[in-house]
């Protein structure tokens, strides 16, 4: 199991990485994010500060979770609504899965929500026969795809219109011929109006839970969002229990600073509190609201003091917006609900240190993804700290293992350092010099694959240090 | 012969930082815990050390140009890096005491490498922690600086005298840029070299892809990722590729000696060497 996601990963990272189409594609999505953001964070007056505020707010909500759920909990009963707690996915779905069967609900509209991806809800809910509309304008074009999301922010950014208008006339109508995207996405919301009307039910997922108003807030940009929530019957929240944050005003910086992160706006077109079902008099919403609190390994994270932090990400997508690694090699490559720097870091604690392992490796430990973070989360140092537990746990190949044992002797006895040192050139000058550079005779041959072999120079400096440089 | 080459390459520009690097421009290093360093003590990486011995010859003549003594502790092998960053800390263990042993007495510790020494400073403090070393350590990691942060901050000098009359654009290695927060320090330094025209690339502080293991780990990306920079590079039309870290741009030579393209990679510490006396290697 673990060789096949880590030579999945490998294979899969090779051919995106070379594919320049999709390069070209990222690069000028990224290239309108990364001039957005700038303008975004030129808008707050201080970004550090504001970077700093989310931290601490976050911290105080991970550090009290317990407090903050409860409080969060007893607000949301008192208003007539329900809360499940589900310690796994398995028992996410299966709640949804047993309301929905119970209610008799034909057809669910979805807005965004990533936890619902990660519990993989959509299939549980096909297999009774239930009909599963992603309603965000990128989810439903991956949905139609049948792909998962590219990105969590951006789910369908691997794309161009022209692919995207060719999907439509497979999928939805062979009529549409303009690749304008207005005309796009009237053809998606012909389609979509009418599952809204039919839903008896609507699923969305939460930015932030809000323990003192016992709201659940969510930022959308295409009012979507607000129709799933408030049209079909029963309404069903699915969020992640690190969701929770300690007071309504936190928002004043949480939710700039998301809308920043995320696409570089303001604020986004729609932000919506949610605190219960539809109450006496009100003449919308649903008649139904539950909240289905996942842990799915979020509660063995917080256990982790190193890495709990981890816990305070509000899934904006800088980090994947910044990453290198995944501007080459793309979203799907990673084979993970969440890609990108986060999602390396997240997805051994979530998926097994074992099948996952190679994503801690797969950075160069730059450290923009920290950079951009803008609840400070120490991304790439945690990637270190994966690597380690991994070597640890003995995740990692025994050749592997061997080498750095060897390695660590040459290394506390220099004259074995120099020795090999020494070696090593004349092994190499000898293997280039038969003009063998890049066979498997080759030590270099992975290094030489892609570049020129480095000149080998014919000593060492310490050599030329003893041989009259080290006078002063 | 310091002395007077000194003279002549401070005249009239403020030298009190130099004479008293306690007092730094920046600020932001506790300088006031270090004692007016005479001798540098050379940690030269052992990638260096074996395949790109140039940087480290130019590193000792830009150091004895503004009139250090420079030592180099024999007994140095690495600091570790490699092994750490795979996750083997246990063996980066062994490999960092071994370090801290060889440079304890060290006054100041100067690498041409950004991302070296990151590893000492940065790391050394939580992978000693519970070893018997763990003081020796601390004061280590204190007084090492990568080679620009040195100049500029330490000691207190941007003008080093040197000539490089070259179309140069300049790379932000990653571990120089975001865990030692050297943004401006090289750029200030390769300012002040005669005839250097200095461009500036797209994406100049995005990872070149060499990342140590994940070169050999993930080739591919690795490739591509250098063959980003790489196109950066040579859109730039500048003659000459530098940055702080040797590794970047071993990295880079490579990808860019495959592609035959024109511009070619030189470390800062061999522009600020060069003293116009001299042809620059082919």
């Amino acid at each position: 199991m673990s060789a096949t996601a880590a030579q999945r990963f490998l294979q899969d990272a090779a051919a995106k990485s070379a594919d320049l189409v999709h390069r070209e594609i990222i690069r000028r999505g990224m290239d309108s994010y990364d001039a957005a953001h700038l303008k975004g964070r030129a808008r707050i007056k201080d970004w550090e500060a504001a970077r700093q505020k989310c931290q601490e707010i976050k911290r105080e909500a991970i550090n009290h979770l317990d407090r903050y759920l409860l409080q969060f909990e007893e607000k949301v009963i008192a208003r007539g609504g329900h809360v499940f707690w589900a310690t796994n996915g398995a028992e996410a779905c299966e709640y949804v899965k047993n309301l929905a069967t119970q209610r008799g609900v034909r057809t669910v509209v979805k807005s965004k929500s990533m936890v619902t991806e990660e519990i993989h809800l959509g299939p549980v809910l096909e297999k009774v026969g239930i009909k599963v509309w992603e309603t965000d304008f990128g989810e439903y074009i991956v949905q139609l795809r049948d792909e998962p999301p590219y990105h969590i922010v951006t789910p369908a950014m691997h794309l161009n219109r022209g692919q995207i208008a060719e999907l439509f006339r497979e999928k939805l109508d062979p009529g549409i011929i303009s690749d304008d995207p207005a005309d796009l996405m009237a053809a998606a919301r012909r389609k979509l109006r009418q599952a809204f009307f039919t839903a008896e039910m609507g699923i969305s997922g939460a930015n932030f839970l809000v323990a003192d108003a016992g709201v659940v807030a969510i930022s959308t940009n295409e009012g979507n969002g607000r129709l799933c929530t408030s049209v079909p019957r029963i309404h069903i929240v699915v969020t992640g229990i690190e969701k929770v944050i300690p007071r309504l005003e936190d928002l004043a910086v949480l939710w700039p600073v998301l809308a920043t992160s995320g696409t570089g706006q303001g604020i986004t077109t729609y932000s919506t509190l949610i605190g219960g079902p539809r109450r006496a008099g009100e003449v919308d919403g649903p008649e139904e609201f539950h909240v289905v609190l996942v842990d799915n390994g979020r509660s063995q994270l917080l256990a982790d003091a190193e890495q709990r932090e981890v816990l305070h990400c509000i899934r904006c997508g800088a980090c994947l917006n910044i990453c290198p690694v995944f501007r080459h090699v793309g979203g799907h490559t990673y084979g993970t609900t969440y890609p990108g720097p986060i999602g390396s870091v997240l997805t051994p604690h979530l998926g097994g240190i074992k099948e996952f392992n190679h994503l801690s490796y797969a950075s160069s430990l730059c450290g923009a993804c920290t950079s951009v973070c803008p609840v400070k989360i120490d991304l790439h140092h945690h990637l270190l700290q994966n690597r380690r537990n991994a070597t640890e746990a003995g995740a990692t190949k025994s050749s592997e293992r061997m080498m750095f044992r060897a390695w660590r002797a040459a290394m506390v006895h220099p004259w074995i350092y120099a020795l090999g040192g020494w070696s090593m050139r004349k092994v190499l000058r000898i293997v280039y010099g038969m003009g063998l550079s890049g066979t498997f005779l080759d030590p270099m041959r992975v290094w030489n694959r892609h570049r020129a072999p480095v000149p080998l120079p014919s000593e060492s400096f310490r050599a030329r240090w003893r041989k009259g440089l080290g006078t002063n | 012969m310091c002395g007077a080459t000194q003279a002549a390459l401070f005249q009239g520009s403020p030298t009190r930082n130099f004479l008293n690097p306690c007092v730094t421009r920046q600020g932001n290093i506790e300088s006031s815990k270090l004692k007016m360093p005479h001798q540098v003590s050379l940690f030269v990486p052992c990638f260096v050390d074996q395949l790109l011995p140039e940087v480290a010859v130019d590193t000792v003549k830009v150091l004895r140009r503004i009139g250090y003594a420079v030592e180099f502790p024999e007994d140095q092998t690495c600091c570790g890096q490699p092994a750490f960053n795979t996750g083997y800390w246990n063996e980066a263990r062994f490999c960092a005491e071994h370090f801290v042993r060889v440079f304890k007495h060290a006054e100041v510790v100067v690498c041409p490498s950004g991302s070296c020494a990151t590893m000492v400073r940065t790391f050394y403090a939580d992978l000693l922690a519970s070893s018997s070393l763990r003081d020796d350590a601390k004061t280590v990691a204190s007084r090492t600086f990568e080679l620009s942060e040195f100049l500029v901050k330490v000691a207190g000098v941007t003008q080093v005298g040197a000539t490089f009359p070259h179309a140069v654009t300049y790379h932000a290695s990653c571990h120089g840029l975001r865990e030692l927060h050297l943004r401006d320090e090289p750029l200030q330094l390769l300012r002040q070299v005669a005839g250097l025209k200095l461009v500036e690339m797209a994406r100049s502080e995005e990872c070149c892809g060499f990342g140590g293991t994940f070169a050999m780990k993930f080739p591919d990306i690795s490739a591509a990722m250098g063959i980003s920079k790489a196109e950066n590079v040579a859109a730039t039309k500048a003659e000459f590729v530098t940055a702080i870290d040797p590794s970047c741009l071993m990295h880079l030579q490579g990808i860019m000696g495959k592609r035959k393209d024109q511009a070619r990679t030189i470390h800062l510490a061999s522009i600020l060497a060069h003293d116009g006396s001299t042809q620059v290697r082919p």
